[in-house]
């Protein structure tokens, strides 16, 4: 053994979180596999990035030349692809949805939450059951959501396409994602809450009212938030129950499309390209808002 | 009535509740009702491992749909899971904290993206792209890709979450024993996280075989068995969008028939990923 090389120099020891850039370098000179195993993890990240910045600024480049004021008239005409009502329609169906999804995911967060900690042998299967059902609600695809809500309302109830058989079809697709948001805002509010609520006399309702959903609202908001994005991009589930029709929706039984569904019939036309352009960078620019205010409201529920 | 208040509301919230257990029972109902007659009346074997797909001509085979779902879903996980694996280790142990404040509202926007922009952009920018590579633009391959980057967000949530719930006694000790960084973090923290790992993926499948419009835009959509990942093919999901709107009779019957099958197939992935949570629960 060469004497010589077993001698270390002490001060050249540093700690691993200390080492300048040439010594990590340098380390990494010793162990050339761990380096390639670096290399190649900063790649994945990059072309992950590389996708998404990739996709924006395409669109955006090749989109926003393509809006024109007359896209947003308010009247559909062959001539004139004008968006104005499928956005309108958007917000509709939107409002319904969540009319529908927030009470009732809201309501079903509170009894899994506040309820079923300590019941009885039936309300603990019970409580298992319906967090199995999420789940598979959560994974179900939109086109099954859009053949469920097409055979219900369509075929049997006879709604025609509709924007009520829409929204319903809609509300039971956000409605996992509305619940599990939901709870993870409740449980999130300490106990010590709930204890000094009862502590002062509130009943069970008034405590979960008055104390615990208001200090969840953050978190439940971002959840709907999120909703909104799944309810505006939405195309398959929505084709077969609200329709394709081109007009400003005008009741709760009468057809409409969505921002998402318009551009879809856009393109299968084939001849509308530059209005698909233009309908792609209104829904790319939602849906990045739609993101931007959720983690806003988020990132106000952690600074609490 | 006040006296009543609170067990009636307790009421509404447990009806609330039930109301997710109401959902998937009707969306099951719906579904088997109306499928399972048109599937009796093509034959179970005639529909499920029929080759030919012809409407006018009441044949009705979904065997090359199957096939193209599982080849699509096949090249989504080889081109996603290494992708999102890796970026999931990245944003958890390699990434410094500013770019990470940048990079996790990234990824949730990548999930955010609706899926008919994906197919528009796979439509004007993959597909000329790989007509210009491999000579053909529509095909499973280029399916494959666009549902591998759709997945990524999925695979790379679930993944990062489990790979950091690692205690970091295991990344150290590794540390002291003399691995560098990497190593520590490839054998020692990656092995722990499998089963969550596993869950992100067994998702991302889920995800990947339920896509519609993304890939009723790029996949070629011929309703023939496919030879090579370079040709066209139709997937269970553009079956039923496609023709849908037309469809009736027993025409119709065969197209909920394949929701169905597509149904059946869902449900199986979720009983795998519910059984590899529980792994990682234990």
């Amino acid at each position: 053994m060469n004497e010589a090389k077993q001698e270390i120099n002490v001060e050249s020891i540093v700690g691993i979180n200390q080492q300048t850039f040439r010594q990590k370098l340098a380390a990494y000179k010793r162990h050339p596999g761990s380096f390639a195993v670096l290399i190649v993890t900063l790649l994945a990240a990059a072309i992950t990035i590389g996708v998404l910045l990739s996709l924006i600024i395409y669109i955006l480049a090749k989109g926003v030349p393509n809006i024109r004021l007359s896209l947003f008239e308010w009247k559909y005409t062959t001539e004139n692809c004008s968006m104005m009502p499928a956005i309108i329609n958007t917000i509709l169906m939107t409002l319904l949805t969540l009319i529908i999804a927030v009470p009732i995911g809201v309501f079903s967060a509170i009894y899994l939450v506040e309820y079923s900690n300590r019941g009885s042998k039936f309300q603990m299967k019970l409580v298992k059951i319906i967090r199995m059902t999420t789940e598979t609600l959560q994974g179900i695809p939109s086109i099954v959501f859009g053949l469920f809500g097409f055979l219900a309302f369509v075929v049997t109830f006879q709604f025609s396409y509709s924007l009520l058989g829409g929204a319903i079809t809609m509300a039971l697709m956000v409605l996992p994602l509305i619940m599990r948001t939901t709870e993870e805002a409740l449980l999130s509010v300490p106990d010590s809450f709930r204890e000094g609520s009862f502590g002062l006399g509130a009943g069970r309702l008034r405590t979960i009212f008055r104390i615990v959903l208001p200090s969840a609202v953050p978190g439940i908001l971002a959840g709907v938030i999120l909703a909104i994005g799944r309810i505006v991009g939405e195309t398959a589930a929505l084709m077969y129950t609200a329709g394709t029709s081109t007009d400003v929706c005008s009741g709760f039984l009468k057809p409409c499309r969505t921002l998402a569904v318009h551009m879809y019939q856009l393109l299968c036309e084939g001849k509308y390209m530059n209005e698909a352009y233009a309908t792609a960078v209104v829904l790319l620019v939602l849906v990045i808002l739609i993101n931007v205010l959720s983690a806003f409201v988020a990132k106000k529920l952690t600074k609490k | 009535m006040k006296k009543y208040r609170e067990s009636i509301m307790k009421v509404v919230f447990l009806i609330a509740a039930c109301i997710s257990i109401v959902a998937v029972v009707m969306i099951c109902g719906f579904l088997f009702v109306n499928g399972f007659p048109a599937i009796a009346e093509i034959g179970p074997l005639e529909f499920l491992g029929g080759l030919i797909w012809k409407p006018q001509a009441d044949q009705y085979g979904i065997l090359p749909m199957i096939i193209g779902s599982i080849y699509a879903t096949a090249i989504a996980i080889i081109v996603g899971v290494p992708i999102g694996l890796l970026c999931a280790v990245f944003m958890a142990h390699f990434c410094p904290k500013k770019l990470y404040k940048i990079l996790k509202p990234a990824i949730s926007l990548l999930a955010g993206i609706p899926s008919i922009v994906y197919g528009f952009f796979g439509l004007v920018v993959l597909v000329p792209m790989m007509q210009s590579i491999f000579g053909t633009g529509k095909s499973i391959l280029t399916a494959g890709i666009l549902l591998g980057i759709m997945i990524l967000p999925t695979i790379i949530e679930i993944s990062e979450s489990s790979i950091r719930a690692v205690p970091s006694s295991y990344y150290e000790g590794s540390l002291a024993l003399g691995a560098t960084h990497e190593r520590s973090v490839y054998r020692a923290i990656l092995p722990a996280a499998k089963s969550g790992i596993m869950a992100g993926i067994i998702l991302g499948i889920g995800r990947a075989i339920g896509e519609t419009m993304a890939v009723v835009m790029i996949a070629g959509n011929q309703p023939v068995l496919p030879t090579s990942i370079l040709q066209g093919a139709r997937t269970m999901t553009a079956n039923i969008v496609m023709e849908m709107g037309y469809a009736t009779g027993l025409h119709r019957g065969a197209l909920i028939g394949t929701g169905v099958v597509l149904f059946v197939f869902i449900l199986l992935i979720n009983v795998c990923f519910s059984l590899v949570k529980k792994k990682e629960q234990k």
